[in-house]
């Protein structure tokens, strides 16, 4: 996997100043960036391919910069040089009608101009989108769903919904992921900005993209492809986990659900409505494919594609009602008596 | 030239009931009457989608915001971005192409009047449609609503299957009668132009503004059809079993957005090059001197062209194409920067060396220059793809093409009406009213889109009807917000001066800038007829050599 070299320590000193003259607010943010607090800022870059993004833009940030000084200033000078004044006595300036060395001038430069942007970024896109995967990579095929994400990982036969949970990649042993990229009904976009840029999940049009985080810890993103009602709230959350956790938490996701006596109620309320014919829970006769895979749903700290914390306050709302939560939710209202509201969440609270 | 003008004796125009005179007006088949029909047509819609951008605005003032709900939200901004493209943008500068070229090149109307009507009644007819929708959509029972789908109605979205109803089938119709009108409006400029040019004006003497809108007019017939046929591709989707974009059944999503943007970039060019053409004429007389290097600037034009007709799929950087396709539409994407700055350099070449006067049309070119330019770089910045899979359906490109549409094609526009006002009215609009309208819109321009910016560069993705809280995105909204009701205001004083001045306004004369084009020659507002005797040009300038016979243009051209 070759990585561009354009570290942003070798542009020039003038080159820097003029960046930071002119993007205060993004040079801001991006400092901001040293507590590692989860976000969604593009100049935060944790993995390769939001790194290789970055140093390509803030070259093309630079040359963009100088072209904008330079037209600014002939502007201006030409506004304030130029201006009409009341003494001119209604004579008219001499009459140019133009020259064609300057425009020779104008037309070769900005030539030159655009031959060494488009060399720098084909550089990145190559670097990005042909990069081989490597033998220890990790295989995730996540599938867009109106509005929530299916992941799934074929190799260790784990199948989980709306927080993706990957290794962190030690430059020295490279672990990247790759995500094949599905989608169930319309278009979506999986975009996590400090991973990677936005790359479409679309129906009939399998896509691939990698990335290999150097840094655990929680990153956020969210559909970045209009997809419907609830377009918003289809919000994503990539955990990171060293190899460790990340090694527990595959042991927690193999096995099958947790059988717990106590919530046999629920768990017959859940069986004998319509939430078995989407949901699945393993080991148990529910094997729906519509909604997400609930086999370890307390294992997630967010329900709903992120839209509500994951508490028995919010479950129980969400089961009861979800456009409560999220008007526009595909699932809809179960019509549950109380009893048997009470009973199918506390059964969804034992799975594990 | 007042020899030109007949007199018409004053009592004759007035006293004639107001039926007669609505009678006129939608009978009319004068080019300038259809090009006033136009651009009031476009005002109307210019108010109407912009208050669907200020609901847009109030519901993203803050996050978890409840203002409207997720499903009228996404109505919204399906309506403001179909109504501001085709139902404003389009009609206001073919209304400025309709009205102003035949007076340009000393032509009594456009080459086919009739055609010319139909097709104005097409492109309202086309609004009403895609209005009609608020009762029809989903029919009465289901209480009507508006499409919900995107103003590019990404496949599979715009099937059935996940749009049901009517709402997507009034969006197609709307934009299928509409562009039908368009292809009419472009055949009868390019056939106008090619044909009713008045003697002595070759094509290179043509005014750049004629050049550009011929330019446009073609690019309209290349742009528009495949539109139309993709709108008739998803009309046999949705109801005669098709499956061009029926991903279900084996069809391609993908086939969709290859037709839809390459209608949708070269539609960006032919909305910004009529605003290229106001500029070729305004900043030459306030600057007073001739546009700089005209032949460059109509090779420029032509270039862009058709370099414009190969970068499409730069809106599909993030689709998964490969690595070839995505590096060639990099490279075709920042080519085309290369002849719009040779246009920069050329308008200020223009005003350099001149004695530039500081009136309202140019207060506005000037701010399209600078504002222009930024778009420019900004769209050389996703023109890097890499960047691109950053920057891509994000907030950041929402304010990219909001610099390009507001902060260049609407101050394009400004500038041109506050510099034809007067030949259309035979009225001044007010100076002090337009110095207002001017510095409020400029406040509330940088405020709402320098600003919106930053939330796309944080990650906030665009049509999101909220967002979560603690994402640093909360404030940054409000200030967007905020510039939304400044630019609001605004539009209230230019609209105010445009009925102000229509009463009030001092008289403009037959040539109140002292221009060099032939629509100044003859009186304010012009007769039907345009010109009594056709006019015969030597240069560019025709005014120019009538006002400095000593020294006329024709020497050196």
């Amino acid at each position: 996997m070759s990585m561009p070299q354009m570290r942003s320590s070798t542009l020039p000193f003038l080159a820097r100043t003029i960046l930071l003259l002119f993007l205060p607010a993004v040079t801001g943010w991006a400092s901001e960036s040293g507590s590692y607090s989860p976000g969604t800022n593009i100049f935060a870059p944790a993995s390769t391919p939001a790194k290789s993004i970055v140093d390509l833009s803030i070259f093309v940030l630079v040359i963009t910069g100088i072209i904008f000084l330079v037209v600014v200033s002939l502007l201006l000078y030409s506004i304030v040089k130029f201006r009409g004044r009341g003494m001119d006595g209604g004579r008219e300036p001499a009459q140019v009608y133009g020259s064609m060395q300057i425009e020779l001038a104008w037309t070769i430069i900005p030539i030159l101009i655009v031959v060494v942007l488009f060399l720098a970024t084909a550089r990145v896109i190559h670097a990005t989108q042909d990069a081989p995967e490597p033998a220890g990579a990790l295989d995730v095929i996540a599938i867009g769903h109106q509005y929530w994400w299916e992941f799934r990982y074929p190799k260790l036969g784990i199948v989980t919904a709306n927080e993706l949970h990957i290794p962190v990649s030690d430059p020295g042993h490279p672990t990247p992921t790759f995500l094949q990229l599905l989608s169930a009904d319309t278009d979506h976009s999986f975009w996590v900005p400090e991973l990677a840029g936005k790359t479409d999940l679309i129906p009939n049009h399998p896509n691939r993209m990698w990335m290999d985080p150097q840094r655990t810890g929680i990153f956020l993103g969210q559909c970045a492809q209009y997809c419907g009602t609830q377009h918003a709230k289809m919000l994503l959350r990539v955990s990171v986990d060293g190899p460790d956790d990340f090694a527990s938490w595959v042991s927690v996701q193999k096995k099958a659900a947790v059988e717990d006596a106590g919530a046999i109620a629920g768990r017959r309320v859940f069986e004998q409505n319509a939430c078995m014919n989407c949901h699945r829970v393993d080991g148990t006769s529910a094997d729906g494919r519509f909604g997400p895979d609930l086999t370890h749903l307390m294992s997630r700290s967010t329900i709903a594609a992120g839209a509500a914390e994951n508490t028995h306050d919010n479950l129980r709302l969400w089961v009861q009602d979800p456009s409560a939560i999220k008007p526009g939710s595909l699932m809809p209202a179960m019509k549950l008596s109380d009893a048997d509201l009470d009973a199918v969440v506390s059964y969804m609270e034992t799975l594990h | 030239m007042s020899s030109n003008v007949i007199t018409v004796p004053v009592g004759q125009a007035e006293a004639r009931p107001w039926v007669d005179e609505l009678h006129q007006w939608v009978t009319t088949v004068d080019h300038k009457r259809l090009g006033i029909l136009y651009i009031a047509s476009a005002l109307l819609f210019l108010v109407i989608g912009g208050v669907e951008a200020l609901i847009i605005r109030i519901q993203l003032m803050h996050s978890h915001n409840n203002f409207v709900s997720p499903e009228v939200f996404n109505r919204m901004f399906t309506m403001h971005g179909t109504t501001m493209i085709f139902f404003v943008a389009m009609p206001v500068l073919f209304g400025f192409a309709n009205y102003l070229v035949p007076l340009m090149i000393g032509a009594r109307d456009m080459a086919f009047p009739r055609l010319n009507a139909f097709s104005f009644w097409l492109s309202f007819l086309g609004a009403l449609l895609l209005y009609f929708s608020l009762v029809g959509g989903s029919g009465l029972y289901g209480a009507g609503n508006a499409p919900d789908v995107g103003w590019w109605s990404y496949a599979p979205l715009g099937a059935r299957a996940f749009s049901p109803g009517h709402s997507s089938d009034y969006w197609t119709l709307s934009l299928l009668v509409s562009g039908f009108g368009s292809i009419g409006t472009a055949i009868n400029i390019i056939a106008t132009i090619l044909c009713l040019r008045c003697p002595g004006m070759k094509l290179n003497r043509m005014p750049l503004l004629v050049w550009m809108n011929l330019v446009m007019a073609g690019m309209v017939l290349l742009a528009i059809t495949p539109l139309s046929a993709a709108q008739i591709m998803l009309l046999i989707d949705r109801y005669l079993g098709g499956h061009f974009f029926d991903t279900q059944a084996g069809g391609s999503a993908v086939l969709w957005m290859h037709f839809f943007w390459i209608f949708g970039h070269p539609e960006v060019y032919v909305l910004i090059i009529p605003c290229f053409a106001f500029m070729s004429e305004i900043i030459p007389v306030f600057s007073r001197k001739p546009i700089f290097g005209y032949p460059v600037m109509v090779a420029a034009t032509v270039c862009i062209a058709f370099v414009s007709m190969s970068v499409w799929a730069h809106h599909m950087f993030t689709i998964g194409m490969n690595s070839y396709a995505n590096s060639f539409f990099t490279l075709t994407t920042m080519a085309v920067g290369v002849p719009t700055g040779i246009k920069i350099f050329n308008w200020i070449g223009t005003m350099w060396g001149g004695r530039i006067q500081f009136k309202t049309p140019m207060l506005f070119s000037i701010a399209f220059l600078f504002q222009f330019l930024i778009a420019g770089l900004t769209g050389i910045m996703m023109a890097a793809s890499p960047f691109d899979w950053q920057l891509s359906l994000s907030y950041f490109v929402v304010a990219h093409f909001h610099y390009v549409i507001v902060g260049g094609i609407l101050f394009a526009l400004f500038g041109a009406f506050y510099y034809w006002y007067p030949k259309m009215t035979g009225r001044m609009l007010s100076e002090r009213l337009g110095k207002w309208h001017f510095w409020l819109f400029l406040i509330g321009f940088h405020l709402t889109f320098d600003v919106m910016h930053i939330p796309g560069i944080l990650g906030m993705p665009r049509r999101i009807y909220t967002y979560e809280p603690g994402r640093g995105w909360d404030t940054l909204n409000l200030i967007v917000s905020i510039g939304a009701f400044i630019q609001a205001i605004a539009i209230l004083v230019f609209v105010a001066n445009l009925i102000i001045s229509y009463f009030k306004g001092a008289d403009a004369g037959n040539d109140p800038w002292d221009a060099w084009t032939l629509e100044w020659s003859i009186s304010s507002p012009p007769p039907a007829y345009n010109f009594a005797t056709v006019p015969t040009v030597a240069s560019r300038r025709p005014l120019w050599d009538e006002k400095h016979p000593e020294d006329p243009d024709s020497r050196y051209e």
